[in-house]
């Protein structure tokens, strides 16, 4: 492997990138971050056929490592859990961890794609908030069926997962979009116990280095 | 011949059952883990069922709703247990079921194989499955479907021209060619112009022709509309 440290092209308000900020974090892999906006006016930005060179999809995260480019939080992580399986972020069961795979799909393929960037600016202004709110409160409701069945302190049973890892940015969408979140309280107590441990509050959008730049 | 209706109870469904797999022949989900069964070489039984509210057995039952809350098909039930989601599924079955893998032993090649599975399943068919679609309704949901299916087979013709040998990871069969069989399916249903994708063009007709695809078709399930007569 590769001696270089890993690099995290990122974007702060990115959920996905924020995903892969709490694997590495809670699997205490040191990385740097290279801030990149989804905003083609920003100067560092995801559209330049340099990055699609990189991540054809135009989309962060994107990670170097051990000398390789992948992309893709979901295929990231499992490669994370695959190469440093200390700090473990799938449990052993092979139904539990089909459980937190349910739980990160539900939220990488049911809920976050409905609401991205891409997504909303298609949309349009005048009903993109309507929209965001309408799929991420039916993603929700599915959502908290599963985690009132599946969660102990956490997604899945008490030990953080990938789960965990995609919960926290989807619930902090779920805010800006102003999604009543009263109907869900199994997700809002996992999201509250999450919001106290130290790795994730790290890797929270506002302690990013490209925050300052994207919250004028 | 399956029967159609839901099992009313899933914790009577012993683990040396034969696996059931609630699938719809038109979802592109249900088809995914139908081929990886079929890959994989584990036999199960199709409990048919609908996402039309019109059909007699669909999706938007309370009664479906306990088996699979996002209720989506597929739902498999396997070993006892009831699973849901077409990638939590595959991988369930390449963990409990490591012959005739659908992943490749390299963590890198792995990563290459999820990064498809995920442009599929997360970047371009959940902005068309029937839901959206509905939503926006039938005047804006073919440009929109050709809209998404366009941006996400660019990126993908680019990833796969890279790395495709024989299927989408070099030489082995894997969980991404099962999800692509699908969405090139799709593709075609709304009319995407699909010259500018000849690897993805190339790798859907290799696939097309292995017998364990043909046999999972839409059009050879018990639920299509011709073979329910």
């Amino acid at each position: 492997m590769s001696a270089e440290k890993p690099v995290l092209y990122s974007y702060c308000f990115s959920s996905c990138s924020w995903r892969v900020r709490i694997a590495l974090g809670l699997k205490k892999i040191p990385y740097e971050i290279k801030a990149l906006s989804l905003t083609k006016t920003d100067a560092e930005h995801c559209y330049t056929n340099e990055y699609r060179e990189l991540n054809p999809m135009q989309q962060v995260p994107t990670l170097h490592i051990d000398g390789q480019t992948l992309c893709d939080s979901v295929a990231i992580m499992h490669y994370l859990e695959e190469t440093r399986p200390e700090h473990p972020l799938l449990p052993k069961d092979p139904i539990k961890r089909a459980k937190v795979r349910e739980i990160v799909e539900i939220i990488c393929s049911g809920i976050q794609p409905l609401q991205n960037t891409g997504v909303m600016d298609h949309v349009g202004k005048e009903t993109n908030v309507e929209w965001a709110q309408h799929w991420i409160s039916r993603g929700f409701q599915g959502l908290e069926k599963v985690l009132s069945a599946s969660a102990g302190k956490y997604c899945v049973d008490d030990e953080i997962t990938m789960a965990d890892c995609c919960l926290v940015p989807q619930v902090f969408n779920a805010r800006i979009y102003k999604v009543d979140l009263s109907p869900y309280p199994t997700l809002l107590r996992i999201d509250e116990a999450l919001a106290k441990n130290p790795i994730i509050i790290d890797c929270h959008p506002k302690n990013q280095p490209d925050y300052a730049e994207h919250n004028k | 011949m399956a029967k159609n209706g839901i099992r009313p109870n899933s914790s009577t469904v012993s683990s040396d059952a034969r696996p059931v797999l609630y699938s719809y022949c038109h979802s592109s989900c249900s088809w995914r883990v139908r081929i990886a069964l079929g890959l994989k070489k584990i036999p199960y039984d199709i409990n048919a069922i609908s996402l039309r509210k019109t059909e007699a057995a669909h999706a938007y039952t309370n009664q479906y709703r306990e088996l699979n809350p996002m209720q989506q098909v597929p739902t498999l039930q396997i070993d006892g247990q009831t699973l849901c989601d077409s990638v939590a599924i595959m991988h369930y079955l390449e963990e409990t079921r490591p012959e005739h893998p659908i992943l490749p032993k390299d963590p890198i090649k792995r990563a290459k194989v999820r990064e498809i599975v995920q442009i599929i399943c997360s970047g371009i068919q959940p902005l068309q499955n029937s839901s959206v679609l509905a939503h926006l309704g039938k005047e804006k949901s073919t440009e929109w479907a050709q809209h998404w299916i366009s941006r996400g087979f660019r990126a993908l013709e680019q990833v796969l021209s890279k790395s495709s040998g024989k299927y989408c990871v070099a030489d082995e069969i894997s969980m991404a060619d099962c999800c692509l069989v699908p969405q090139v399916f799709n593709a075609r249903r709304y009319h995407v112009n699909l010259d500018p994708y000849p690897t993805i063009l190339r790798l859907d007709k290799h696939l097309g022709s292995i017998e364990t695809f043909l046999d999972c078709h839409p059009h050879n399930q018990p639920d299509y509309p011709k073979n329910t007569k």
